[in-house]
């Protein structure tokens, strides 16, 4: 069964007084209204988030949500796949629609975090990593910081593509009102900033956010009768790689986002030359590059290449980001990869505003651990 | 100590060990110590942002040892990751394996102290 996507929200992301029931409902009701579909409509509701329980006490949620917004008896559940979360969301709630197990689904990503010092954050982060690499004191930056200094020196590439990288989204997310940060940063202000993870700074990275996203999923017919402007789930795929990620044949290689994006081109009939549009999980600047590589945008090694000649830009070949990314928009853990589909459903169906480009079809990358578990969605405009 | 390797029948070799090969399913039979080896730095990163806990900054490096010398095993080298015992370190450079008792703070993180190893290797250049 054809799966539509047929309505979209999103919370403001930053450093938000509300904790995780009142993010959660506002996106989830604003999604319902977005829709125009009446709370008792929605058969399956999915909740993407991480750490709730580690981060703020409560657990249960998507009990918790599904009374809040009314949907009782609707079918709900909590889905963590740590950062990709959002994306697994994406995967349950397509399943459900595509097996027949439910013709309205509701899904809900978020995630409450700021009010935890950036070292506990960091922490509750960590605690995914293998007991052997928790006790080295590994953080997900550092990851990050050996796999871009193993890339910049194996493929010649410069500092500056990197810096490049953040420029560009934080240039994008300007024009996004739900983001972070809606501000310009230049390639100096960049290469200047502390030191975070060698040879990694500041602003190789996304920051610590609260906020929540939503998605309504339904039938390709039944979108058909409510609207005139929906998306259709063309293609996904979900891919695990190894927990530990030395373990890996190669460093600058996401197998989860390889695998992932092979059987979403599959079964959506296309190719990354089909792309108008994507979203890629850019906690680290460095994950841009390996996932444009990973993805088939790029051959392995020349990704940083794109940065530098502005192919990526919002008015290049192949804009990537202009939701702003992780990197401006913020990164409440759950709540990412339902923006990621937040932001190429409203591309795809005209509503992007002044982040708004041509795009017939559009691809979202969502990244869990450092490429641990891999989402990646193809969305396409209805015809 | 030791800082133990598994070896699977197909000669598939993973630091650190798992119940079954990560490449081919088989259960890991078979072990080999790496303590007494010298590795070779692939890449590392100083990390300044560390969580409680851990030491500030905590250099880490990846580091590959050759294993073309152990009978039984197909792969040519194995990977492991740790903390290195100085800041000055380069990709390329030879570490030797030492042993630490206590990595970081099993007190203060997330994790329950008894769930876990906090001993280990750090790696230090030869």
């Amino acid at each position: 069964m054809g799966v539509a996507v047929i309505g979209a929200s999103m919370t403001k992301f930053g450093q938000r007084d509300a904790w995780i029931r009142e993010l959660l409902s506002q996106a989830g009701e604003e999604c319902l209204a977005d829709a125009g579909v009446a709370p008792k409509e929605v058969e399956h509701l999915y909740v993407s988030n991480m750490a709730s329980g580690e981060f703020e006490g409560q657990t249960g949620i998507m009990n918790l949500l599904a009374h809040d917004l009314g949907v009782l008896p609707a079918y709900s559940e909590r889905v963590d796949q740590t950062s990709s979360s959002g994306g697994a969301g994406i995967y349950e709630a397509w399943q459900s629609v595509a097996s027949g197990a439910s013709e309205m689904t509701l899904l809900v990503g978020g995630e409450k975090m700021t009010h935890k010092s950036t070292g506990e954050a960091t922490d509750v982060i960590a605690s995914i990593t293998h007991p052997d690499e928790y006790k080295h004191g590994v953080t997900l930056p550092s990851f990050a910081g050996l796999t871009a200094r193993h890339y910049l020196e194996r493929f010649d590439a410069p500092r500056e593509s990197l810096a490049r990288v953040a420029v560009k989204n934080h240039k994008n997310g300007v024009d996004n009102p739900h983001a972070q940060f809606q501000k310009e940063i230049s390639v100096e202000k960049a290469l200047e900033s502390p030191i975070i993870a060698d040879p990694l700074r500041l602003y190789d990275f996304c920051p610590i956010t609260d906020g929540s996203a939503a998605l309504m999923f339904t039938t390709e017919e039944r979108a058909a009768e409510l609207t005139d402007e929906y998306a259709v789930v063309s293609g996904i795929g979900g891919a695990t790689d190894t927990h530990v990620v030395h373990e890996r044949d190669d460093p600058t290689v996401m197998g989860g986002v390889v695998e992932s994006s092979k059987e979403a081109y599959e079964m959506a009939g296309l190719s990354p030359d089909d792309l108008d549009v994507a979203e890629l999980h850019d906690m680290f600047t460095i994950l841009e590059f390996l996932q444009l590589e990973g993805i088939g945008v790029a051959d392995q090694g020349t990704a940083w290449e794109l940065a530098m000649e502005g192919a990526t830009e919002k008015d290049g070949d192949l804009p990537i980001n202009t939701s702003g990314g992780l990197k401006s928009k913020g990164h409440p853990l759950g709540a990412s990869g339902v923006a990621q589909g937040v932001e190429i459903y409203e591309q795809l169906v005209g509503e992007a505003g002044p982040r708004q480009v041509a795009a017939d079809t559009a691809l979202a990358c969502n990244v869990g651990g450092f490429g641990n578990c891999v989402i990646t969605t193809i969305m396409e405009a209805a015809e | 100590m030791t800082l133990e390797a598994g070896i699977c029948p197909n000669g598939h070799v993973s630091y650190p060990t798992h119940p079954r090969c990560p490449d081919c399913g088989e259960p890991q039979e078979e072990t080999l110590d790496l303590a007494d080896r010298t590795g070779e730095v692939v890449t590392w990163t100083t990390s300044t942002a560390t969580p409680p806990g851990v030491r500030q900054p905590n250099t880490l490096a990846i580091v590959e040892f050759d294993i073309t010398d152990v009978s039984g095993a197909t792969d040519e080298f194995v990977r492991a990751l740790g903390q290195a015992t100085t800041d000055e370190i380069e990709t390329g450079d030879a570490v030797e394996p030492v042993y630490a008792e206590e990595l970081r703070d099993p007190e203060i993180g997330i994790k329950v102290p008894e769930s876990q190893d906090w001993d280990g290797y750090r790696w230090e250049p030869v």
